[in-house]
């Protein structure tokens, strides 16, 4: 999406603004959600969906798409506003997130969903799917691109590193993996619940390419899936340093807030925070 | 006799040449499975994933994601158990086009005993929505299930009998999903059966027609969705329910036949299957006779549950 006469960065830049926004709305009107793991990934999955992906919102299903599977499910409010705002589906849908009976169930289901790729919610599952779709795009020949955005905490799932080893033995270059580096989980700090690192060197042990960005940077983030691109015969890591509950000032970096709805005071403050920015 | 595994293998290779976009996943069990036959004619469309059973759930989600017809193979234990979550949330809970083949079923596991048997896999499949479930009784049964699952569209859980056992039907049996057969008529009992315990059935009713005793043998190959008018009928027409499988009698055909005459029509019935122990190493034979899995056992079963319900 290229807008005549404005810096792309910028506008990626705004199109972040309004999805955080929709994100603390729709969390705090449902009374249920992760805004923490949500707003961490929130400039990751707009710069995908905004300025990488190759899709069509009007062809959700279309096998020669590129694909995006959020791996942690958790973080589905970011994927529902960043889907409604590329036009996947009415942004009057984000209302309905988590009641009962709607599309928007708190953890994505893709048989409901416009643009949602893959079913996820239970964590470590993500990296074998984009694993099938990659070798399913390479056996029918399609350059399609898959993404898997996976969580940090969710890299203590041993299926991860199942996955991480079959990718790395089909050598799948059409597959990149995004590290959501926000280092806070559920019950506290990763490091404390269960250390993952040194995360660059277990990824390059696995055989894969090893990329290290700020994930709230654009210009990063877009260099970053580029790189990808060109690097053939292995699968490529980009592990983004994120901060939890970023662009919120009372979220950031607590643990507390990975699945604790604001109140409605606390969301006023949230969008003026946002807005002010 | 055919060994019900080679049946499976000689299938997958013949499906594999109609339809291209059937693909094969295997976790080092090939050559247990018959999978190997597959990767040997099919060699790109075939995925060796290793030791790592709940990766090969993902990938096939994804492969069925775009497409595919994956078939998943491992021993019928740890495609039902140690990959189960995978199963539920990668390819049922999404509804997605996969066959997972189970193989080395209830206690015939070739000698290697409690660890490779699986007595509780039919249990933990039917409690997952979407999954259709199949236990073939011989290996004209499987070489038709395998190219009918290829056809239906969603899940499919397709147990495969490791060794040989008896043919039952002929080429002009027709399997469908959902569809009960009565093998042999009769009005005194209704054993109903799934898997190799059809054939034990068949023997069982021999033994209790020599007394006089004419039960009617029902092939239930299909679990889940089962043949609920089947069994009403066979309620109605001998008021005697005796089932018979190859899996613990928990959770399992007994249970769901159970499930359906509480409701429809409650009678008389006895569940012969694993009781609720783990196995142990040792042939076939002697398992079933030490586990009550035997036409002996089954016969006597069905002369005691008839003097009950006089």
């Amino acid at each position: 999406m290229k807008l005549q006469g404005v810096d792309p960065i910028w506008a990626l830049e705004q199109r972040a603004k309004a999805v955080r926004k929709h994100v603390l709305t729709m969390i705090s009107h449902a009374q249920v959600g992760h805004p923490g793991g949500s707003l961490s990934c929130v400039d990751l999955l707009v710069a995908l969906y905004f300025a990488v992906l190759r899709i069509d919102p009007r062809q959700p299903s279309c096998l020669e798409r590129d694909q995006l599977i959020l791996s942690k499910g958790h973080a589905a409010t970011a994927l529902y506003a960043t889907l409604a705002e590329r036009g996947f589906f009415p942004l009057e849908w984000l209302a309905t997130f988590g009641k009962i009976n709607s599309a928007l169930q708190v953890h994505p289901d893709r048989n409901k969903v416009p643009g949602v790729d893959a079913s996820t919610g239970a964590l470590g599952q993500g990296l074998s799917i984009g694993l099938g779709v990659s070798l399913a795009a390479s056996l029918d020949q399609r350059d399609s691109r898959i993404f898997v955005l996976l969580g940090d905490g969710e890299l203590q799932e041993g299926q991860i590193w199942e996955a991480a080893m079959a990718c790395s033995h089909y050598k799948v270059d059409n597959l990149v993996a995004i590290v959501d580096l926000n280092q806070v989980q559920l019950t506290g700090p990763v490091s404390t619940v269960m250390g993952i690192q040194p995360l660059p060197s277990k990824f390059k042990s696995f055989g894969w390419n090893v990329l290290e960005i700020d994930g709230h940077q654009f210009p990063q983030i877009l260099e970053a899936t580029g790189a990808a691109k060109s690097c053939r015969g292995k699968p490529t890591v980009i592990i983004a340093r994120t901060v939890k509950g970023k662009g919120c000032s009372f979220m950031e970096n607590k643990s507390e807030w990975h699945g604790r709805a604001p109140t409605s005071d606390e969301l006023c403050q949230a969008l003026a925070e946002l807005d002010r920015d | 006799m055919t060994a019900i595994r080679d049946a499976f293998g000689k299938a997958l290779v013949e499906l594999g040449g109609k339809n291209d976009q059937v693909v094969v996943l295997d976790a080092d069990l090939g050559s247990s499975t018959r999978a190997d036959l597959f990767a040997k004619t099919f060699p790109e469309r075939f995925f060796q994933m290793g030791i790592a059973e709940q990766n090969m759930m993902g990938v096939a989600a994804g492969l069925a994601l775009s497409g595919k017809i994956p078939f998943v193979t491992s021993f019928a234990t740890f495609v039902t158990k140690r990959a189960c979550d995978q199963v539920a949330i990668s390819i049922a809970y999404p509804n997605l086009n996969v066959k997972i083949i189970g193989a080395y079923t209830g206690l015939f596991s070739g000698h290697t005993g409690a660890t490779h048997q699986a007595i509780e896999d039919i249990s933990i499949m039917r409690g997952i929505p979407n999954i259709v479930i199949i236990d073939p009784a011989d290996a004209e049964e499987m070489r038709q299930a395998v190219p009918v699952i290829a056809d239906y569209r969603g899940p499919v859980y397709l147990r495969e009998t490791r060794d040989e056992w008896p043919d039952i039907f002929g080429a002009d049996y027709q399997f469908a999903i959902g569809k009960s057969t009565t093998i042999i008529e009769g009005q005194d009992a209704s054993i109903i059966a799934c898997g190799v315990m059809t054939s034990e059935s068949i023997r069982a009713a021999a033994m209790l027609a020599k007394q006089g005793i004419k039960a009617q043998v029902i092939n239930m190959s299909t679990i889940k969705p089962i043949d609920r008018q089947a069994i009403v009928t066979a309620a109605q027409q001998t008021g005697i329910i005796i089932t018979a499988e190859n899996h613990s009698i928990f959770g399992g055909l007994g249970s769901a036949v159970a499930e359906v005459l509480v409701e429809e029509l409650p009678c008389w019935m006895r569940r012969v299957g694993i009781p609720d122990v783990f196995g142990e190493s040792g042939s076939n034979q002697e398992l079933m006779e030490k586990y009550g899995l035997s036409a002996k056992h089954i016969a006597e079963v069905v002369m005691h549950t008839i003097k009950k319900g006089r």
